[in-house]
């Protein structure tokens, strides 16, 4: 049985450290505030690791199925006699991995950023803020219902937001964080109708209950929930995809995926926690939670969160390819993986073999947090040493960064696919379910496969290769041990996490998939990945002129992927002149002519009779004589004649 | 000569009433105004010994009330002659309209 303790410890150590750092960290820690919050952290990702140890090969397997376990559960709101909001632990294969990625990966962060951020003045507010970030998303990993995931979803909104405003000196930073938030919100914003409409239709929050509630056929919540519809589209169609646009809105899909890119504004490490490896794959998570729902209810929602994942996949890689911040060119590559992630869902089906996208989708999330927080750590350390994020700053690194050129090349070779690296079994398990059953979306996942690999390897040979570094200045080198650990372990995790048999631990409905793993299969990914490196290598790795001609042969296509498609440009252009004019301004209007305009007349109202009875007091001892007089003429025929 | 009976002398306290309310609310000397209160008040006192008289004659209630309200009109009519004394003293008047500034 799991241990309740434990696991309700793994998130309030972070918790426990953000309010020690958050309240008294300035005053008594100072530098050691960093040591303490890695401390706490280490303590929790241990006990993470035991947990998915025991879940995994102790108690978590019964009758030959993984089993949902919920060891610690209370209410939190009482509405009604069968309506309350709970919180909870839920244990389940989802949440157990999600919890190692997350403890791990800000483990990671927490060390490395001992170095990265040292002798910043606002080093203990740093560590709060991180700790705040794992307690929002360990919280959110481990909700037992919809609702606990929301309020923990908008915690890590806010600790984002924190985070990427940071630097709070820069307008950019101010702006970006701003954006994030803007967006993301926007985005909840239909996850809370979408939970409203479930929970409605299914008369409970509670993940389990409302799963099983809406995927029984013939439930009576199901044929009550048949009667609703809006549009012409069922209330439960809807429920869904608001419930996949809150999701869409954290996880950057097209078209919500504007604040991605700007997040990286925020300090490198946090990028690598919250940008790559845990937040953003939250709507991942959440529609792996859902995911029974999803399957079994509202296929036609689960096909068009196919769709969104395939074109931000192939969206984002183009747009990466043209970028020359390399932070930017990691967004968008996440942006491209979290859409592999996303589409693999939808190609999946629910229970067997049939599941193969749901187990990739989640070993891909798996591994994806061990290479692309790698590789985001890796552009830490060379913002670190060139105090740029240009790539024209850059270029024949690999001497003076020897670790950070060996680390970031295996993250390199992880996500192009190269075998036998962590990203090509995950890929391999993707692209074969795409295959299986969507043969569109499969083709459009080979293609971005290709893309991914080319970008990755122009951002490797532009960095460490390309023309020869002339070191100016004081240079601190790597940063020391705290800031190369972190590379060799998420390194390791690149190398050898694809040897997981993930197949047997995390499936859609708890029981193990058959691994069928067909070497003839990959070898179309493998040649086309090894292709876009082979690119890359051509054109980047000395300095030539090919790059320019290419750009300049594809005129306006390069430079609409330059400027990332002009989506940014749009949403200015519906926000600042559409919404603005048509509804910002009426309601402007509205607001100061009938809003205002009622309470001023409430207040003339008031002054004109104020001014009046004012008058009555006017010290006239005759008029008071005229007062009482009349009162007590009016009494006396009132008295006498009325009653 | 025949008798007067009740009415008689309610008519003659209404009238004395009446005139002492529109000496109160005509007059502008505090003075004649504090005059037309007594004549109220004694109007008062008429209607208390008639109807004491001609309906309970047995009884005594009329008449010490009437005591009473006599009592009082003094008391009244010397702190109203000691505000207006006063009043004099700062307005140089005894004139209703100099009593007005007492709403400040």
């Amino acid at each position: 049985m799991p241990n309740a303790i434990n696991i309700a410890l793994i998130p309030l150590l972070p918790f426990a450290g953000f309010l020690l750092l958050g309240l008294f960290g300035k005053k008594f820690f100072g530098k050691t505030a960093g040591l303490i919050g890695t401390a706490l952290l280490l303590v929790s990702c241990l006990l993470a690791f035991q947990t998915a140890y025991d879940y995994f090969f102790v108690y978590g397997k019964v009758n030959g199925a993984y089993q949902q376990f919920v060891p610690m559960q209370f209410v939190w709101l009482q509405f009604s006699k069968t309506l309350s909001i709970d919180m909870g632990l839920m244990i389940d294969p989802i949440s157990v991995v999600m919890l190692v990625v997350v403890t791990f990966v800000s483990l990671m962060v927490h060390i490395y950023s001992l170095g990265y951020m040292k002798g910043e003045a606002r080093f203990p507010v740093y560590y709060s803020f991180l700790g705040l970030f794992s307690f929002s998303m360990l919280g959110l990993v481990l909700a037992t219902n919809i609702f606990q995931i929301y309020i923990f979803w908008e915690l890590v909104g806010v600790s984002s937001f924190l985070l990427i405003g940071f630097y709070y000196e820069k307008p950019s930073a101010v702006a970006a964080s701003k954006k994030a938030f803007i967006v993301t919100r926007f985005a909840d914003f239909g996850f809370l109708i979408g939970i409203l409409i479930l929970s409605y239709c299914s008369n409970t929050l509670s993940f389990a209950e409302l799963i099983q509630r809406l995927t029984t056929p013939g439930s009576s919540e199901l044929q009550t929930a048949a009667g609703y519809s809006f549009l012409g589209i069922s209330a439960l169609t809807w429920g869904a995809a608001l419930v996949f646009i809150g999701g869409a809105g954290k996880s950057a899909m097209f078209p919500l995926h504007i604040w991605l890119p700007d997040a990286m504004e925020g300090p490198t490490p946090v990028s690598a926690l919250i940008h790559a490896a845990t937040m953003v794959v939250a709507g991942v998570y959440l529609v792996a939670r859902l995911f029974p729902v999803f399957a079994l209810t509202t296929p036609e929602v689960l096909e068009g969160i196919g769709w969104v994942g395939a074109v931000s996949a192939i969206f984002a890689a183009v747009i990466a390819c043209t970028q020359t911040d390399i932070k930017r060119v990691l967004a968008y590559s996440t942006m491209s993986q979290i859409g592999y992630m996303m589409f693999a869902l939808g190609v999946s089906k629910y229970g067997g073999e049939e599941g193969l996208g749901y187990t990739a989708s989640i070993f891909h999330l798996f591994t994806h947090a061990m290479f692309k927080a790698l590789l985001f750590l890796g552009a830490g350390s060379v913002i670190h040493y060139v105090h740029s994020n240009e790539m024209k700053d850059m270029g024949g690194l690999r001497k003076f960064l020897p670790v950070t050129h060996i680390t970031f090349l295996i993250a390199c070779l992880a996500i192009a696919g190269v075998p036998p690296l962590a990203g090509f079994f995950s890929k391999e398990e993707i692209l074969l379910a795409a295959y299986q059953h969507n043969q569109a979306i499969y083709y459009i996942a080979l293609i971005t496969s290709g893309i991914t690999a080319f970008y990755m390897f122009r951002l490797y040979f532009n960095i460490f290769w390309s023309k020869p570094y002339h070191p100016h200045g004081e240079h601190q080198g790597e940063g020391g041990f705290v800031m190369t650990l972190p590379l060799f372990l998420l390194a390791a995790g690149a190398l050898f996490a694809g040897f997981i048999p993930f197949g047997t631990l995390v499936s859609s409905d708890g029981k193990p998939l058959e691994s069928h793993f067909h070497l003839s299969f990959s070898i179309a990914p493998v040649a086309l990945g090894l292709a876009g490196i082979a690119a890359a290598m051509v054109l980047y790795k000395s300095q030539n002129e090919r790059p320019g001609r290419i750009s300049a042969s594809l005129g306006g296509l390069y430079t609409a992927a330059c400027h990332k498609f002009y989506i940014d440009e749009l949403y200015l252009f519906v926000t600042r002149k559409v919404l603005f004019n048509l509804v910002g301004r009426p309601a402007a209007w509205f607001d100061r002519n009938v809003v205002d305009g009622l309470v001023n007349v409430t207040g003339n109202i008031t002054l004109s009779l104020s001014e009046g009875i004012r008058k009555m007091q006017s010290g006239k001892v005759q008029q008071y004589g005229i007062y009482v007089l009349s009162a007590v003429i009016v009494l006396s025929v009132l008295f006498i004649y009325v009653w | 000569m025949m008798e007067p009976g009740l009415y008689h002398i309610l008519f003659i306290s209404a009238a004395l009433f009446f005139i002492g309310i529109y000496g109160f609310f005509t007059r502008r000397n505090l003075i004649t105004m504090l005059m037309s209160t007594e004549l109220i008040l004694n109007s008062v006192n008429l209607n208390f010994i008639a109807f004491n008289k001609y309906l309970w004659p047995g009884k005594m209630d009329g008449l010490f009330f009437t005591v009473f309200v006599i009592a009082i009109a003094a008391a009244e009519a010397a702190v109203g002659i000691a505000i207006i004394i006063n009043l004099y003293r700062s307005h140089q008047s005894i004139d209703v309209a100099s009593a007005e500034d007492l709403k400040y």
